[in-house]
């Protein structure tokens, strides 16, 4: 039983860094009905700003809660500046072009990030900064919960809740679900579209940049090519909660993330990629839609 | 056809031509060495090519070999064996190498060795520990020992040094090397009295061993067998630590790297590694090497360094018994090596091409891993 409570807190954890990553997809998805597989490499970029940052303040000031926030927000904003140039730059100039196009484009984004910052930051894992202290802050016979742990669940809760917050009671959000909703008919009730689909991408691209940060104080070392497999797990995630949900995205991040850990936990690591895929197949046999989507309610 | 496009294309013609030739045009024989020099393996193939670096400049200030000084040519396999052996083909193909060294990684070495098996180009690798790189393969060699080896040592030392009970093992799936380990120590701990109470792996890419350190944890053992590289190892370390796990971890050479200590943040004090050799040695060709290695690096040589220099050494000394390049030749005098006196002890290269040798056995400490014992192979 303790294991079993163990073994879930571990998934938990890891689930809440794939719901924020999943986030980023859905949202984009919802208004663009784009997938954006550069979202993986802007995960991975916001952990090198973060990185970069931590090295710039000093090995003491990362020891601190406010160097912890700077680098957080540092990373987040970070991402966000890379996020709005990918779309700025790369999308819109395509987005009179054929779906594939975009596609394509994604993937060529995807790659241009991987190997630049191959180039760029080294292939070799580096040490992420250690801007919390490992301590354990919850303890009942056997089952641990670390702080960092801890702060992976919070930040993405309060992350999650604020996305609420935007997406339902702020104009924008309004505007945001106006044009996923019907994107001629919003351009027409004179909603800036570009506007929104820029904000889409700054704020996907900072959750994905906050998910970064929190799984790389958890695991502290970052390499160019971290984001392929978390992103391509947030995607699942994504498409498993019903592609274009907010709640979906959140709801297939931690069904992922306890999956995978109960797999390993009770099976094998090596069953693990082929178990999740199998769940995902499952759920779109029986529910094309995903999870929780619905061809109209709650589009993001 | 304007100017501009016949212009381009008479450049690639020439290069077409001129590319083969050049290569065949160096009368210095090439010495190829492939390594991972960048990647999640890249410490290994770094510190491995100092090693050559320091054998290459002492081979070739003391008049080459044969009257002939050696061009060694370095080539990145970024750790991928699919690089490995596009890397060893275009040194034998394009660089014209007569012979070559590398890779550490198991993985690596096995296909690679295929190719230099296939073009009969004789291959030392100094620090593949698993039995399959020279398997089958008359022209490849290694001048270190091999897993059933290296698994029994740390199995033998949890049973009879450290009087362990109980371990739990945590492979590497997706690495033959660390496969090919825990097999072993999953066969060899029981008959010497031990229990296997866990049975877990991972995956190469992981970044997250929360799931399988928590099954550990319920078995409750009394040492782990973690027998991976160091970059995984430091994650799961650290997490096996925060988890509340305050056994010793053991392992083997993987663990062999200069940022092993600061990448574990500490979490690993106190554990142990099997390796081929320790730099406080007291014997004299040590002492020589480790001085040498230092003047020019400006740091200590790790066991992988010495393992490179070794590897050159025992290349360089079959050369000068062939006395000339040919390659059947020099597969023939490397198979013959009887007694070299190499820094990581005396090797003899035995009929399934593999040096025996005992293995040392290091304890982690505050900021490096210290000589603790050695173990002999099994009479």
């Amino acid at each position: 039983m303790q294991e079993f409570l163990q073994q879930l807190i571990n998934g938990v954890v890891w689930g809440s860094a794939y719901a924020l990553i999943a986030l980023g997809y859905t949202m984009v998805y919802g208004i663009l009905r784009l997938i954006n597989f550069a979202h993986g490499d802007v995960y991975m970029m916001g952990a090198y700003v973060a990185y970069f940052i931590g090295l710039a303040l000093g090995a003491s000031a990362t020891h601190t809660l406010m160097g912890g926030a700077l680098i957080l927000a540092g990373a987040m904003a970070g991402s966000a500046v890379l996020g709005f140039c990918i779309e700025r730059f790369i999308y819109r100039p395509l987005s009179s072009a054929p779906r594939l196009t975009l596609l394509i484009a994604a993937i060529g984004v995807s790659l241009f990030l991987e190997y630049f910052a191959q180039l760029q930051f080294g292939s070799e894992p580096r040490l992420f900064p250690q801007f919390l202290r490992q301590e354990t802050v919850f303890q009942m016979g056997r089952v641990t919960l670390s702080n960092q742990q801890a702060l992976v669940v919070i930040v993405s809760i309060l992350l999650g809740l604020g996305l609420q917050y935007i997406v339902h009671l702020t104009s924008i959000g309004r505007a945001m679900r106006a044009v996923s909703f019907d994107r001629e008919a919003a351009a027409l009730m004179g909603i800036s579209v570009n506007t929104v689909v820029s904000f889409t991408f700054v704020l996907g691209s900072a959750l994905a940049a906050a998910a970064a940060v929190l799984i790389s104080l958890n695991n502290p070392q970052i390499l160019p090519f971290m984001g392929i497999q978390p992103g391509l797990k947030a995607f699942v995630a994504a498409v498993l909660g019903g592609i274009g949900n907010v709640w979906g995205a959140i709801a297939g991040g931690l069904l992922m993330g306890i999956a995978e850990t109960m797999v390993v936990g009770y099976g094998q690591s090596s069953w693990r990629d082929g178990i999740v895929f199998a769940i995902l197949i499952v759920v779109l046999l029986v529910k094309p839609t995903g999870l929780f989507g619905s061809p109209v309610t709650d589009r993001a | 056809m304007n100017l501009r496009q016949t212009l381009a294309l008479l450049c690639v013609a020439a290069s077409l031509l001129l590319a083969p030739g050049c290569a065949k045009k160096s009368n210095e024989p090439v010495v190829g060495v492939y390594l991972a020099l960048t990647g999640k393996q890249a410490d290994f193939g770094i510190t491995t090519r100092q090693g050559v670096e320091l054998a290459a400049e002492e081979i070739n200030s003391r008049q080459g070999i044969n009257g002939k000084k050696l061009k060694f040519v370095f080539e990145d396999d970024r750790g991928d064996p699919a690089e490995a052996r596009t890397a060893v083909s275009k040194l034998i193909d394009q660089e014209g190498a007569v012979a070559i060294l590398g890779d550490v990684a198991s993985k690596n070495s096995i296909a690679a060795g295929q190719v230099c098996q296939q073009r009969e180009i004789p291959m030392i690798s100094p620090s593949s520990t698993n039995p399959r790189v020279t398997q089958d393969r008359p022209y490849v060699f290694r001048v270190c020992f091999i897993d059933p080896f290296q698994g029994y040592v740390m199995a033998k030392f949890a049973a009879d040094n450290l009087k362990v009970h109980t371990a739990a093992v945590l492979w590497d799936n997706s690495q033959d090397y660390s496969v090919g380990l825990a097999k072993v120590f999953l066969q060899e701990f029981p008959k010497m009295g031990g229990k296997i109470v866990a049975q877990v792996n991972y995956q190469s890419d992981d970044q997250d061993f929360s799931s399988q350190l928590t099954k550990i944890r319920a078995a409750n053992p009394d040492v782990i067998y973690v027998p991976g590289y160091y970059s995984e190892v430091a994650l799961i370390a650290r997490k096996a630590r925060e988890l509340g796990i305050k056994v010793p971890l053991l392992g083997g050479d993987g663990w062999t790297s200069p940022t092993l200590v600061q990448r574990s943040g500490g979490a690993l004090y106190g554990s142990y590694m099997s390796d081929h050799y320790s730099a406080e040695s007291e014997k004299p060709a040590v002492k020589q090497f480790v001085e040498a290695f230092k003047a020019k690096f400006h740091t200590e040589p790790n066991s992988l360094a010495a393992l490179g220099y070794d590897a050159t050494w025992i290349l360089a000394d079959a050369m000068k018994r062939a006395g000339d390049f040919k390659p059947k030749d020099i597969r023939d005098q490397i198979a013959a090596t009887r007694d070299y006196p190499g820094v990581t002890g005396n090797i003899t290269i035995n009929s399934q091409r593999n040096a025996v040798k005992s293995a040392v056995v290091l304890k982690i400490g505050k900021d490096r891993p210290e000589y603790f014992t050695t173990i002999d192979p099994p009479k």
